[in-house]
């Protein structure tokens, strides 16, 4: 047997070794009035937990946004909620084609976005300039404007498609052992 | 009986003119000299002018009574390079009294200006921008004459024939600066045109040979 590695091993199971540690942990808290856990893994859990993303649709991507925010895919019940300022949100997802002019634009926002943050890149547009690859006015992946955390293909992807790169984002978050400001 | 002897009736007088063919009757005797030539073309009236005429053209067109064609619905240009005079504008405009169209051509040569109809229709404003933007065409007398769409900054007029079609400049987030940044484009791979005449293209030679079995079969 190898390192279990608590993050992605099963839970304890009910039963007396579940018992056995609730118990340490709340003699813990009655003997000396606090228990240790570490900094990193809650902050973790609780960023991955409520991203919420700043609503940045700027093509067709922004349809199947709107679609996994909806009632069929409800990004909700991994508390994301759409915000509609950057000042509140911790992911953006950049939904469609970047256009040059828009290109100032959207890295005001993300400049405006607290830490930590994360970006999204949805679609081919987003991704590499898609479609318009070869255009005078588009620009060439919104990497080139913002560091990108996730991509996601397609074009569009589908709203599948755009919760699956939400959950890799999660995932890459708790990968993330660090609680300092990038 | 009677009913067919009408409808019969009505097939007759088919050549009796039709309402767009009086439309033109009375638009060539309302404008005049304004007007070069004027024909039906897909349901709809074409009339060719020159810029000196168009205000008045479009002034008479719009406060005619009886023509009424009161709403510019759309105003563009064509660039044709091989042509001596290079840009021709397009003004569409809509009849709502008689649900007729009607589309007035006017060539405009590079480096001429036409004039801006802002003042008769309002809807020309924001046309006019986009046309200077696309074609570099100058519109006198036009309120605000600034790009409309491109970057601000843009060089260049993109639906002109000439202009590349990656354009000039690309932008990107420079660090240093701490902004956004236009450079000169570099592409890691050329534009590639795949511009096939038809589907079957590589398909001929089957083609042929199928079609000569069959004449062969049928004699």
């Amino acid at each position: 047997m190898g390192v279990i590695d608590p993050y992605t091993a099963p839970p304890i199971p009910q039963g007396p070794d579940q018992d056995a540690i609730l118990k340490a942990v709340g003699d813990e808290i009655t003997n000396r009035g606090f228990v240790i856990a570490k900094a990193d893994k809650l902050f973790n859990w609780a960023r991955s937990g409520s991203l919420w993303p700043m609503t940045f649709g700027l093509a067709c991507c922004a349809v199947e946004m709107i679609h996994s925010a909806s009632s069929r895919y409800d990004m909700d019940r991994y508390g994301m909620l759409f915000r509609p300022s950057p000042r509140q949100s911790d992911v953006m997802i950049v939904a469609g084609t970047l256009t040059n002019k828009m290109a100032p634009a959207l890295r005001r926002v993300y400049d405006q976005m607290p830490e930590p943050r994360w970006v999204l890149s949805m679609g081919s547009c987003a991704n590499g300039g898609g479609y318009y690859h070869y255009s005078y006015a588009v620009v060439r992946g919104c990497d080139r404007i913002v560091p990108v955390d996730v991509y996601v293909p397609g074009c569009p992807p589908t709203a599948e498609a755009l919760i699956y790169g939400l959950l890799q984002l999660q995932k890459k978050i708790r990968r993330t052992a660090t609680i300092a400001r990038t | 009986m009677g009913e067919m002897d009408q409808i019969e009736d009505g097939r007759a007088t088919d050549t009796a003119p039709s309402a767009l063919e009086t439309m033109v009757v009375h638009l060539q005797h309302l404008l005049g000299d304004a007007v070069s030539s004027a024909d039906i073309s897909g349901g709809q009236i074409i009339l060719r002018t020159t810029s000196p005429a168009l205000i008045t053209l479009l002034t008479s067109l719009r406060d005619d009574v009886v023509a009424s064609f009161n709403q510019l619905t759309d105003l563009t240009a064509v660039d044709y390079p091989d042509r001596p005079e290079r840009f021709e504008m397009v003004y569409q405009l809509l009849s709502m009294k008689n649900n007729m169209r009607l589309r007035i051509l006017m060539p405009v040569d590079e480096g001429q200006t036409a004039p801006s109809v802002v003042g008769l229709f309002n809807s020309a404003n924001w046309a006019e921008r986009e046309v200077w933007d696309m074609f570099g065409i100058f519109f006198a007398g036009h309120p605000d004459l600034r790009r409309l769409l491109t970057d601000y900054g843009f060089e260049g007029h993109p639906l002109r024939k000439d202009f590349p079609l990656t354009g000039h400049v690309e932008v990107r987030y420079d660090d240093t600066l701490r902004r956004v940044v236009n450079e000169p484009v570099s592409l890691v791979q050329e534009f590639r045109d795949f511009d096939f005449l038809s589907p079957w293209e590589g398909m001929q030679g089957q083609i042929d040979a199928g079609s000569a079995d069959k004449v062969g079969k049928g004699e």
